[in-house]
This record gives C-alpha cells, structure tokens and sequence, in this order.
C-alpha cells in the first residue's frame, strides 16, 4: 500500500527530528535536571515515537521506548534524579531507536537487534525508586502536564497501546492524516451503506486496512461518541446510521480536510510541538516556541530540486548578464527597461533559490553535545559545549561537506586537548573543560571557530614526532616557525597521540580535514598556546555556485578574480609609474600610503607570451593594481585592463587542469567567451608572496611596521675566510670594535668586561670553519657584534662588518651545517645567514643564561 | 574484442584513428578557445559548449605527431567518459566504419612508444590502417606523462 508507505516515510523523518533534538536535550538534562520544560519535551517526543510505532506495528519499538518513557515519566514526577547512569541508559535507548528506524528505513523491518538489555537496564534504572509506584498507571493525571494524555499501562494488549496512542498523539503529518481521513471516508461510506453493526474483521477487509489500524480510527471515533464499540468486537453508529454518515462524521472529516493538523480533534500538545514540516530540522531555537503555524506554512523539499533550481538559476544569471550586455548597445528605451527588470527580477530570484538551500550551522552543531559527552565520559574527562552564532547560515552543499571535519575537530579537541580533571585541577583550571564553538559573517565568508581550554600543542613534541617518523629532519625542525611545526599536524599519517585510542590518534583525519574543508575553498588555521589550549579556525565561503568576481583582461584573455580576496585598485599614470613603482633586487614594489606592496605581473606569472603588453601599458601610461590579499598577505597584481565586476558562475575545470592552482574554476562571460576565475591563494603562492619567510617577517614586523612585510634588515659582515654572512638586524644589540687586548679567559671560554658585565665572546671564524680555524693574533681591534638576550649578551668576533641591508630575503638552499639556516642572494651575492641561536648554544655558554626562545628569522 | 564495433573515425598527419563510436558525444566545427596559460601544451583551451566548459586537447602532440598548419582549422571530437567530458582536436573527420573482426592485430611494437600506449590494436582494412585509440587513457594526462 503506498498510502502505508508515505506513512512509514513521515514517520521516519519526523522520528529523526526527534531523536536529533533528544541527544542534544538528553546531555542539557544531564547539567539542568530541574527544567520542568525540557523534561517535558524529551518525555513528548519518546512518547510520539512509541505512539505512532504503535500505529504502525512497530512493536519492539513499542517495548523500547516504553520502558524509557516510563523511566522519563518518574524522572519527570521528579522521583529520580538524572544522573550520568540514567543519561547513558537514555542515551543508549536513543541509539537504539535510531537503529530500529535505519532498519525500517533499509528493510520496511525491525531488524534482529537484541535490545533487551538495554529494556532490562532501563526498567532496572525505575526500580531504583519507590518500588510501589507502576509508572505509567495513571499518568494522565501528572500535574506536570495536565493535557498530556494516557501512555497505555504496560500490562494492556498491543492492540490497546497502539489503538490509545495514536489517538492521543498523533503527529501532525499531512500525509498521515490523509490516510486516515481516506480511511474515515471509507468507514463512513460502510455505514451509510449498511446503517447497522459491522463486525471489524469485515470493516477491515472492506477498507483494506489490518484491523489493528481500523480499530484505531474506531477508537478515535468512540472517543469523540460517534460509534459505538460492542463487547463482541462490532462497532454500530452512535445514534443511528444518518447521524453518522450525514452528520457529525462528515462535518469531521470536512473539518480535518481543511486544517490536517487536526484531523483528530483534541490533539494534544505533542501534535503542535511536532515540526514535521520543518526545513531547519532541530534547530533548538525554533523548538523553544510553539508553532502549528510553522509547520503549516513549511513544506518539505527534495534537496536535489533545490540543486536543479540552483543550476537553472545559475543558467538564468548567465543569460541575464548576456541580455544586460546586449543592452548598452541598444537604444530602444522600452527594450532597456524590460532588461533591467528582468536583471532585477533575477538577482531577486537568485536570493531566494540561494536562502532555500542556506541552513543553520546549529544542525550540524547540536549533535556535538553528545559528540562531546560521549567522548568525555570514555576518556573520563568532564567538558561542556558552548556555542555562539549557531544561526550563522550556510549553504546546505557546505554544511554538508563541513560536517565530518569539524565532527573530527570536536571530538580531538576533547580527546586530545582537554585534560582530565585531576590535570586541570593541578593547572589551576577549572576541572570541566569548555569547548566554544563559535561561527560569524565576516567578508563574504564564514568563519568557524573551534576553541578548547585544553592543554593546547606542544610544539617541541610536534618536531620530535615528526623527526622520529622521518617527516622532517633535525636541521629542518630548528628552522621551522611554531606556525609551521603546528601545521604540520595536518601533514597525512600524523598524530602525537601517545597512544591510539577507539577515538582518535591514529593520525588520519586531520589531513583529511584539511583536504576537505580546501576542497570547498576554505582554509584552516590552527593556533596554539601550551598550557591554555588551541583554538582552530575555519573559513569558508557562504555559496559555491555564484560569486561576485572582478573581471580584468590580460593580453586576449579576460580573467575572473573573486571579490573575496579584493581589497582595492589602484592606477598608475604617467609620472606616477617611475616614481612609485620601485625595484628591490629585480622585485618590483609599489609603496601604497607609505607601506610597500609587492607587486605580481599576472603575464609574468601566467608565463603569457605577449611580453608586449607590458610595455604597451607604459607606453599608454597607466598601470592597473589589483590590491589583493591572501591569507595574511597583501600584494598587488598588476593587469592589463579591470573591465567590471560581475556575478559569475563556477564551472569546476577538467581533471586535466585541475592541478593548475593558479586557477579556481572558469565561468562564461555575458558574450560566451570562457574567462578562468583566479585563484588567489595559489597565485600567491606561485608568486613566493607567501613563503614562510615573508609570513615570519609579518609577525616580526607587525608590531612597528604592520605593512612591510616583504622586507627584512640584516647585518652583513664578513668571517671565516671571507664568507659573507648575515644575521637580522633586530637581534643585533650594537656593533663594538674591542681591543684585542682586553681578552680574558675563564676556562676555555673566551670573555671581555662589557658595560660592568662580563660578555662571552664567539669566535665566529671558528664556529664556521670547522678545525680550520687561525686567529690573527696581529689584529689589535676585534669586531664584535653584540647580540643581547634577555638582559645578557653574547659578542661574535667577526672579521669585518659590511653593511645594513634592506632585502626580501628566500632561502635558496639550505645548509647542512647547523650554524647555517640557508643561502640567500643578498646585494647579488652569495650570502649564507647565520643561526644565531644555535651558535650561542653550541658554543657552550651555559654558565650565561640566555633564552632559548628568541626566534631567529 | 566484441563483435562489429562501430568507429568513429578521423585524420591526424595522415594517420587514420578510430574511436569506439559509443563515447563520441558529437562533433562540432572549430570553435574559438581560451586560452589555459600553465596548462600542459596539449590543452588548447576551453571551448563553451552550450554553456559546459570543456577542455579542448590537441591530439597531435598528444601522440608526439608535428604540428598542424596554422590555417587548417581542426575539428572537435567531443568525448563523453563517466566522469569527464574532454574535446579532442582533430584534422579532419571521417565515416563511421564498422570493421572486419578478423583484420584486428594488436599494435605492432616498433610503432613509437608514445603512440603505442594510446592504442589498442589495429584494423586492418583496404588500402589503410585503422588505429583504435584509447579514449581514456588518451584523456588521462597523469598516466603517460
């Protein structure tokens, strides 16, 4: 029967919706047991899954959910507290409802499971209170809920549970009620026909409909004194046959034909709180207020119609920009308005077909407080989940895609982050743990924050891991930013967890969370403080399919680049070219308000071929500055002509190109030409804007000079057979020239008395040369570079100072030695740049206490 | 091979192809393309068709075969695949043939390894060969390159 069908399918769905808001009220009730309310509502909503299971037949459902609404009804007389046996045995019984319905929804059957046990511990679990009273012998009197009818005593006949609940409880579901008013209307038309008793084997049989169903429509038709059931099982009208089949009955069905919701007259509440209709499921803010206007208003939608809506709508935006194109070129003022109309219209459109697919990131947030309980009681820790922003809307393909990474993120950041109660205790933290989810608007993207007060990522252990797994090697982990050691956890195969456990900890996941929030175009940051915990940050895009883009052309092409990563443009115009464009070492810069920008020549990095264009534009006069910024980066990307701004739509590249990262997608332009979309962040990265170097200068710089990121001041000099080598300037403390007199010894190690202190000295030329090493006892001045520390001070002895330079700095090699991080090209020659720290460390000057944590470069 | 498969056929630098005719979805007149900079040099570009973007790929140095004349326009061969839709430049375009099962032979081995790799044997009809080429793995720029 299809009407069956339908009736199983609602049911499932609206079982869902409430299985999904018991796990999130189950652990609210665990901290708030007092809230009458939300007892109240957990208790409604077990109690709608064994009402209507009951209707359908469903009776191992039936079993199961009593025994825990029998459980909830003395919790709710306030006869148990909830404690966290009660809230696993509750929680169980919600795991195990949701198999029963995955096999319904699979098989149309119950299933094999054994669930028992979990019966046995549920009624165990009642029998802790007075033994005397029988749960639900007459709980329709509970005080707590007055219109909260009957639930069938345990002892009655299946028949009896079923035939009651769905009386009492029946769901708001259009379709069901539809079935049963088909049903009514048959009932209806037998007794007109016959106008006397009807046995109900034969009503069965003439509706076609088990008997256990018509005798729960009959049960609902007694109720209301319609017909009347003899002891023999055989139902008769009320009064007499034209009452019923011209009277009352009609007028009823008519009644619920207009409004299904109430297609049994005294619905009780359950009925109203139910939001079978609800596009948002589960959304705990919509549950809090009533609403059988709400689910009258909503109507259910097949999400892949919602994709071909998109696409149409996609399709529709093309064509509109074409139109709209076509239309600057036409002088019919009637043609015109209709034009912008329909462009109205569309952007319109566009809104709408957009919001139906944007949803809460709170659904896939409210399963994380039983994520999260679940885990702490394994991992016998305590935490809690706070939430801000849980309306922040998303786009349903994102949520999607969102909802297995940050499921991974939550159940680490539990796992691994927070410590157990005894060790927060010892930290002087609070023994629960607090994990803030947190979501927001920001510039065309959202954010998504995943904070822990934990014990934060020890870097140290980070590099060790890494080093033992031959990731990395040791000279290559001293080199590594903190930045870029915590990023390593999203490198495959990696985890710190010392052991594996059933959760978490064996090291994949966090590559894969990367991989897939990147595949949607998001990025993930972590940052990480020791001992106060890690908070992860995600961005992502509001929407895929359409975004505002800036169309530029260069050379024959034109190119899309999205408006997320615009910050501004800039024009250059005739002596304005020579003067602010300025060349560091054969890297062009621009200074805008007074902080240099590097520049990028987008044909340059495409490796287009017409290397006329270039100068076709200084010829013209004019250079166009996109302003971009990626990541943290700003830099400037210099184009041929900026055309306009557009909404274009994604269409994804070949697996063919796929590998281009300079390229996000392509879309087609409003003259069906194709123009590729820039990727932002991978042309950057082509670029070396955002090599890790220039990342750490950021950092370095930001507190003095926030924008001149690209630049780094060293101290060239001289040492150790004529080696040119440099360190960061902001490490130098001063330049000293000391005689070679004054050198005195303490032990091997060579000192100078310095300003009222004693001030170890480093031989440099020995450090470097190894073994080779011939001091130049002639000399009667040394120069020494004095790098402080923290209040001490270490003095290198160099041959020769050479100079204070202002350069973009890149590795172009790196050195096996320890003492060298790298080789750079500085003033066109070789330079090696020394590790400080290292050397400080290495030479032994242990008895002069410095910090190990000063960061070079 | 299954009996009495049909080929949809064309010409580059003389030689004849054949692709099997179920995963030709249509072939089209030259069509003006965009440029791909970085992309490998066998992409063309990108060719709208009817609103879907499809890669163009030139066979010619794809099978390491000389270049084409700048004023002979190619054709599109439009290639349909489960999860891939790619156009392959062609010179010229010929019939549908339907060839003898039993002039099958599997490609001769000192044919050029480059050329080998993407064919699956060979037919052997009047007067001309007949390379059947290997839809998929010509597409798949990972695999050879």
């Amino acid at each position: 029967m299809d009407d069956m069908d339908d009736i199983i399918k609602e049911f499932l769905v609206e079982s869902y919706e409430y299985l999904n808001s018991l796990d999130t009220d189950l652990v609210e009730l665990e901290k708030n047991s007092s809230d009458p309310e939300l007892l109240n509502r957990i208790f409604r909503s077990v109690h709608t899954i064994k009402g209507t299971s009951g209707f359908l037949g469903y009776n191992k459902l039936v079993s199961i959910t009593h025994a825990g609404e029998g459980l909830l009804d003395l919790l709710r007389k306030g006869r148990l507290v909830p404690d966290e046996a009660l809230t696993s045995a509750l929680l169980q019984l919600v795991d195990a409802i949701r198999q029963i319905l995955e096999s319904i929804e699979a098989t149309r059957k119950e299933g094999n499971a054994d669930h028992s046990a979990l019966s046995e511990t549920l009624s165990r679990l009642q029998d802790k209170e007075v033994a005397s009273v029988v749960p639900a012998e007459n709980p329709g009197t509970s005080a707590a809920l007055p219109v909260e009818p009957a639930p069938a005593s345990a002892d009655s006949a299946p028949d009896e549970v079923a035939a009651v609940n769905t009386d009492a409880d029946p769901t708001s579901s259009g379709s069901k009620a539809f079935a049963q008013l088909q049903t009514l209307e048959t009932l209806r038309g037998l007794c007109e026909q016959t106008g006397q008793s009807i046995p109900l084997a034969q009503l069965a049989e003439k509706c076609d409909l088990k008997k256990d169903t018509v005798h729960n429509h009959l049960a609902a038709l007694r109720k209301e004194g319609l017909v009347r059931m003899r002891k023999n099982n055989t139902y008769e009208p009320a009064t007499n046959a034209d009452a019923l089949s011209t009277g009352t009955l009609r007028n009823g069905v008519e009644a619920s034909t207009a409004s299904p919701s109430q297609a049994i007259p005294k619905v009780p509440g359950p009925a109203q709180d139910s939001p079978s209709a609800v596009m948002s499921e589960g959304m705990p803010e919509t549950r809090e207020t009533p609403k059988a206007s709400f689910s009258d208003n909503t109507i259910r939608v097949d999400v892949e119609l919602l994709d071909t809506l998109m696409n149409l709508v996609g399709e529709l935006v093309l064509t509109r920009n074409q139109i709209v194109q076509f239309t600057t070129a036409q002088r019919d003022t009637a043609f015109v308005a209709s034009a912008q109309h329909l462009n109205l219209i569309t952007t319109e459109l566009q809104e709408g077909v957009m919001k139906t697919r944007m949803q809460p990131i709170g659904n896939i947030w409210n399963k994380f407080p039983r994520v999260v309980r679940d885990i702490a009681v394994a991992c016998n820790k305590k935490a809690r989940v706070e939430m801000e922003g849980a309306d922040t809307e998303l786009d349903k393909t994102i949520i999607e895609a969102i909802k297995d990474p940050l499921t991974h993120l939550v159940r680490n950041a539990i796992d691994h982050g927070i410590e157990t109660p005894e060790v927060r205790a010892a930290c002087g933290k609070p023994a629960e743990g607090r994990l803030l989810l947190r979501a927001f608007h920001e510039g065309g993207q959202v954010n998504i924050e995943i904070i822990d007060d934990g014990g934060g990522i020890n870097p140290e252990r980070i590099k060790q891991k890494a080093i033992e797994r031959g990731m990395i090697t040791q000279p290559d982990a001293a080199r590594m930013s903190d930045r870029e050691i915590l990023h390593m956890v999203f490198m495959p195969g990696f985890s710190t967890a010392k052991e594996v456990s059933n959760i978490s900890g064996r090291g994949v996941g966090m590559d894969v969370v990367k991989t897939n929030i990147e595949k949607i175009g998001g990025t993930v940051d972590v940052q990480s403080k020791l001992g106060h915990g890690t908070s992860i940050k995600i961005k992502i895009p509001l929407t895929l399919a359409i975004i505002p883009a800036l169309i530029i052309r260069m050379g024959e092409d034109r190119y899309a680049i999205p408006q997320v990563n615009l910050l501004e443009l800039v024009r250059l115009e005739g002596e304005q070219i020579k003067k602010g464009i300025e060349m560091i070492h054969n890297t062009p810069v621009y200074r805008l308000r007074g902080k240099l920008l590097s520049l990028v020549y987008l044909n340059q990095e495409l490796q287009l071929s017409d290397q006329a264009s270039q100068a076709t534009q200084e010829r013209q006069g004019a250079i166009n500055i996109v302003v971009l910024q990626a990541e943290d980066q700003n830099f400037g990307l210099v184009v041929e002509e900026i055309i306009d701004t557009e909404e274009v739509v994604v269409k994804p590249l070949s697996k063919q190109l796929k590998h281009l990262s300079a390229f996000a997608g392509a879309t087609i332009m409003g003259d069906g030409k194709i123009a590729l979309i820039l990727d932002v962040l991978g042309l950057a990265e082509r670029a070396g804007v955002l090599s890790e170097e220039a990342r750490a200068r950021t950092k370095a710089d930001k507190s003095t000079q926030p924008n001149t990121t690209e630049l780094q001041t060293l101290l060239l000099f001289k040492a150790g057979q004529n080696r040119r080598l440099a360190i960061p300037l902001s490490m130098v403390s001063r330049l000293e020239e000391i005689p070679t007199a004054n050198v005195e010894w303490a032990g091997d190690q060579e000192l100078v008395q310095y300003r009222g202190h004693l001030m170890p000295l480093i031989q440099l030329s020995r450090v470097l040369s190894v073994g080779g090493y011939q001091s130049d006892p002639g000399q009667e001045f040394m120069q020494v570079v004095v790098c402080g520390q923290n209040g001490s001070t270490v003095g290198l002895v160099v041959d020769e100072i050479v100079d204070v330079v202002e350069e973009q700095v890149s590795l172009q090699s790196r050195k096996r030695q320890d003492s060298i991080l790298g080789v750079a090209v500085i003033q066109g020659k070789v330079t090696e740049l020394l590790n400080v720290k290292r050397i400080i460390g290495a030479a032994d000057v242990a008895l002069f206490e410095h910090d190990e944590t000063t960061e070079v470069i | 091979m299954e009996k009495q498969k049909q080929f949809c056929t064309f010409y580059l630098d003389n030689l004849f192809f054949g692709i099997d005719v179920l995963k030709v979805q249509e072939i089209i007149r030259y069509q003006d393309m965009t440029q791909v900079p970085l992309a490998p040099p066998v992409i063309s570009g990108l060719i709208n068709l009817r609103g879907q973007v499809v890669t163009a790929m030139d066979l010619r140095p794809r099978l390491g075969l000389g270049k084409r004349n700048a004023d002979d326009l190619p054709m599109n061969v439009i290639i349909r695949t489960e999860d891939d839709t790619v156009s392959f430049l062609v010179d010229e375009i010929g019939d549908v043939v339907e060839p003898d099962e039993d002039t099958f032979e599997l490609p001769p081995e000192t044919i050029g390894s480059g050329l080998r790799k993407l064919i699956n044997g060979v037919y052997k009809l009047d007067g001309q060969l007949l390379l059947v080429m290997d839809a998929e793995r010509t597409m798949d720029l990972t695999a050879s390159t």
